[in-house]
């Protein structure tokens, strides 16, 4: 188990760097680079000169990007462009919004999908075609869109729901679920779908199982079989499109967020595209994809839980 | 020339079979061909749109600013005047070109990618997969962000990006597809006989993987679509006066205040767009298993047909009504009726009267047990014995209701104390399974559940019949862990499934089935999954189980001498018939039928000699195509013109020596030529 752990992390480790020299190729290719975003086009070229070697721009690009994954293990990920704050500053403060969506647009996902899934699993009919229904709606819709209409009918229209902002934890739990309400259900819709479609196929598997036949002949209830027993082995499948399910909310937060002005790295992303402010989006793909990494880390530890032959082998 | 003929022999079906047929078949699907319809005429329109569109994109009108839909403008008018209908008739353009381009990079980069890795293997494979994970776990979006915050308003270079990062998993799909077919006999075949390589590669391995690269390709061109327009929407990747379909539910949602109709359009041809792209790719995946499944298995969908019928279809009088639907042959039935009637002895403790049981098939229910009945007493062993096919097992789950859901029972009863348990609730049964009626299974190591530690399931088993503490309940499980000879009973309850032996998972199966201290067990061919040294033990453990409780047991076995060493007494079934059922000690003496005869005759442990083992020629036909006079006839040596003339009836037969061993008259023969048999064997 400690061992899988450690592998997978070992594993990211490229992963991380191919990301950051990504990003950072990207960087130097930009036409007027970052010494003529902070200097302007009327300054001279003198200054434009001595600017580049103030900021190490002369030297090869291989020691310049050594020299930035070394202030980035020292957690210095640079200045923004545009506001002129440190990076991680800028972002730590905006983390909190993004990850409040994304973990509850994934436990949203978890709840719903898996009662949806069991149910239709179980029931079939009705359930079974509306969860049907529900993955077109939810890959057709694109989650803009589902995000304008949700602030158009319940914000705007019925002001149930705040249309915008965002409200921290610490100062109230139930004004911050309340806030987040909307986003998380434009977050979450299309992956509802996907986890009951995997919860089904699951159910329907490991409930046509021999042992599922020896608790039903040694009187066991349907609810412990459902629920305790064929849940827990077709979790894992289930726990795999969990996993996708934050990679994809966590992706759709660009989109969101803006419609819902959250302040959050979703939408710092978007303006940093459109003010060119590179280190800031190279910061923000590096948190993003040190959250996909600490998210597969999760599934391996959930894997093992939950296969007794990986924790015990 | 010959040698020509003798290669492109093997080709044909390949070639033929999957692509031609799988474009037939998604043509087939009403959705599939409205959505490609839909897109072929939005493209159309949108290309043309120079000349169709009834207004220029830009042109504003401020006099009809932001009307619904008029005559003038069919899809009504924005914040400055401009035609909604024009504007996504152009807007169309920018947004499939990048589904264009984003789905082209994808197809160029993956399928030499999957081809190269599923096909050549090695280095190359695994090279190919590390660059796929580590693709796979790049946050997509960001760096389409990073692209277009280098690239300005390059919306090409975004939708090309995520061509790129979105060919990992289509590399994936092709790579395990190629190596699936390359392992098809057809590809051998046409490689020993000197096929090129590439020749292969085109002619055998591109055709079967069209389908999943079109399912990919489709579903794929959805998620562009929604990443174009949401980067447009976001006023990325698009200079702001040009119509784009994003950019448009952008502006409607600035309005959205004062009018919610510009959101529709604009909306609705994003979300039936993507809704076009992934009905296609849900047809040609339909479309593609349904090849598969056509040449490779066509029984295997068959059962799943009709799902739901289950545990209450067998419902109060139903039971009956079909039991006298049944009565084709009146005086047959009666004859049966009264073989069972005529011995009701006062010890019995379960008695099965005319029990049918049916399957769904593909041409309507078969019927695969027909008419069983059988007594079974206080203490007794009564082993049920046949070949594979015969329904011995399937006789035993109807017992509890444990049938599949494509079988039912659909005639006759099983009585339990008086109680019909064919007609009771799947609650009701419930409450019996396990606590009156308990059953163990043929392969243990898939009968526990394997996430659980097997000491928590019996004792879940334990709390259920008992309802003891937790505690009373682990105590109870280490009693029957002892009580079914498992060495370290402590230990084994703490161990996984996976950590045990078949003969200890059996031991704990037993255990399992003891728990609610049951009168009757079922134990369907409980030894033949186990290695042969370990099946005497079960043997031994099931018969002192017997005389320490008092149980009586229902053994299903295909082993003659498992029936010699255990039971009292056994039924002989052939396709879905009891045939022959007499105490063990007469049935092995005096065999009735020609199947009980031929079932020992071939048992090996009676061969003493290195001769050849006999065997019963032919196979037990399957269910639908059993007729209705003797089943055993095209097997049977002692065959005779009348045996195909009518149904056999079961008939009572006095015991030849006429002893007073216990229940030596209970005996019953489905043969007409009984006497001839006996007394062959008696010459």
């Amino acid at each position: 188990m400690r061992s899988l752990i450690i592998r997978r992390l070992i594993v990211s480790v490229p992963l991380i760097v191919v990301v950051t020299a990504l990003t950072f190729v990207l960087e130097s290719l930009v036409p007027g680079n970052t010494a003529r975003a902070i200097i302007g086009t009327s300054g001279s070229p003198a200054a434009y000169q001595q600017l580049r070697a103030q900021l190490g721009l002369n030297n090869p690009l291989w020691y310049q990007y050594w020299q930035y994954l070394d202030q980035v293990l020292h957690g210095n990920l640079g200045t923004s462009v545009f506001t002129g704050e440190p990076v991680s500053t800028l972002l730590n403060q905006r983390l909190g919004v993004t990850l409040s969506l994304v973990l509850l647009a994934t436990a949203f996902c978890a709840v719903l999908g898996v009662l949806l899934g069991v149910v239709s699993a179980v029931r079939g009919g009705v359930v079974g075609r509306a969860v049907d229904v529900l993955s077109l709606v939810g890959l057709a819709l694109p989650g803009f869109w589902v995000a304008i209409i949700l602030a158009a009918v319940f914000a705007v229209t019925l002001r149930i729901f705040p249309a915008t902002g965002y409200i921290p934890p610490t100062v109230s739990v139930g004004r911050w679920l309340w806030a987040l309400t909307l986003p998380v259900i434009a977050l979450g819709l299309g992956g509802v779908a996907s986890v009951a479609k995997q919860t089904r196929d699951s159910m329907k598997d490991t409930l046509a199982r021999e042992y599922v036949r020896t608790l039903r002949a040694s009187g066991i209830g349907r609810g412990s079989i459902i629920w305790k027993h064929a849940l827990r082995n077709g979790a894992i499948p289930v726990v795999t499109v969990l996993g996708l399910v934050f990679v994809g909310a966590l992706s759709s937060t660009v989109f969101v967020e803006a419609v819902f002005v959250l302040p959050g790295l979703g939408s710092m992303a978007v303006t940093a595209t459109s003010q060119h402010d590179i280190p800031v989006i190279e910061g923000i793909a590096l948190y993003f994809t040190v959250l996909v990494v600490i998210v597969n880390v999760l599934l391996d530890v959930v894997y093992g839980l939950l296969n007794p032959k990986v924790r015990r082998g | 020339m010959s040698e020509i003929a003798a290669v492109a022999a093997p080709e044909r079906p390949a070639e033929q079979a999957p692509s031609r047929g799988l474009l037939r078949r998604a043509l087939r699907k009403p959705l599939g061909v409205t959505s490609a319809v839909y897109l072929v005429l939005l493209t159309l329109a949108c290309v043309l749109a120079p000349l169709i569109a009834p207004y220029a994109p830009l042109a504003e009108d401020l006099v009809h600013v932001q009307q619904g839909p008029t005559g003038a403008h069919l899809l009504g008018t924005d914040e400055l005047g401009r035609d909604v209908l024009s504007r996504l008739l152009y807007g169309g353009q920018l947004t499939l070109l990048g589904v264009v381009e984003c789905v082209a990079v994808l197809l160029i980069i993956s399928l030499p990618a999957g081809l190269a890795a599923g096909y050549l293997g090695g280095w190359v494979d695994r090279a190919v997969n590390v660059v796929v994970d580590l693709l796979l776990s790049v946050p997509g979006i960001i760096v389409v962000l990073a692209v277009l915050a280098v690239f300005g308003t390059s919306m090409t270079a975004a939708m090309v990006t995520f061509g790129v990062l979105g060919s990992a998993g289509v590399t994936r799909v092709v790579r395990s597809t190629v190596l699936s077919v390359r392992e098809e006999l057809y590809v051998a075949a046409a490689r020993v006989s000197g096929v090129s390589e590439p020749r292969i590669v085109v002619r055998h391995v591109l055709p079967r993987i069209a389908g999943p690269v079109i399912v990919q390709a489709s579903l794929f061109a959805a998620i562009a679509l929604a990443i174009q327009t949401g980067l447009a929407f976001l006023s990325l990747g698009v200079a702001p006066p040009a119509p784009s379909w994003g950019g448009m539910v952008g502006e409607a949602a600035n309005l959205i205040n004062q009018d919610g109709w510009l959101l529709v359009p604009s909306g609705g041809v994003i979300a039936l767009t993507i809704l076009a792209f992934g009905l296609i790719g849900d047809a040609v995946r339909d479309a593609t298993v349904e090849g598969w499944s056509a040449t490779a298995a066509p029984a295997a969908l068959a059962p799943r047909k009709a799902r739901r019928p289950a545990a209450g279809a067998p419902a109060d009088g139903t039971a009956l009504a079909d039991g006298a639907a049944l009565t084709d042959g009146a005086a047959l039935t009666r004859g049966a009726a009264v073989a069972g009637d005529a011995w009701q002895p006062d010890d019995a403790v379960l008695a099965v009267r005319d029990l049918s049981v049916a399957f769904d098939g593909p041409g309507g229910p078969v019927t695969v047990v027909d008419r069983v009945s059988f007594t079974l007493r206080a203490g007794e062993v009564l082993g049920i014995v046949g070949e594979s096919g015969c329904g011995k097992s399937v006789t035993a789950l109807s017992l509890l209701q444990l049938l599949p859901p494509n079988g039912r029972v659909n005639g006759g009863r099983v009585l339990l104390n008086g109680q019909d348990l064919t007609a009771m609730s799947e609650r009701q049964i419930s409450a019996l399974r396990g606590k009156a009626v308990a059953m163990v299974f043929q392969d243990p190591t898939v009968s526990l559940d394997p996430s659980f530690l097997v000491g928590a399931q019996v004792a879940e088993v334990v709390r259920r019949h008992d309802k003891v503490s937790r505690a009373a309940a682990r105590r109870r499980v280490l009693e029957l862990f002892e009580q079914v000879r498992l060495p370290d009973p402590a230990g084994v309850a703490r161990r996984y499934p996976h950590e045990l032996s078949g003969g200890m998972a059996q031991r704990v199966c037993l255990a399992l089935a003891l728990a609610g201290r049951p009168s009757v067990l079922i134990a369907d061919e409980p030894t033949t999954a186990l290695d042969v040294t370990v099946q005497a033990g079960i043997l031994e453990l099931l018969r002192q189980l017997q005389k320490e409780t008092g149980m009586s047991i229902i053994l299903v076995t295909h082993d003659w001498g498992v029936v010699a060493d255990v039971c009292d007494r056994a039924l002989v079934m052939y396709a879905g018939q009891v045939v022959e059922q007499a105490p063990v000690n007469t049935l092995f003496r005096e065999p009735r039928h020609p199947y009980t005869l031929g079932l020992q005759e071939c048992n090996p442990q009676r061969q003493t000699a290195a001769g050849d083992l006999p065997v019963i020629p032919g196979t037990v036909l399957p269910p639908a195509a059993w007729p209705a006079s003797c089943r055993f006839r095209e097997r049977c040596r002692f065959a005779a013109s009348d045996c195909a003339a009518a149904e056999i009836p079961l008939e009572h037969v006095p015991s030849v020596r006429g002893t007073a061993e216990h229940g030596a008259d209970d005996r019953e023969v489905r043969c007409i030529h009984w006497r001839e048999l006996a007394s062959a064997r008696t010459a």
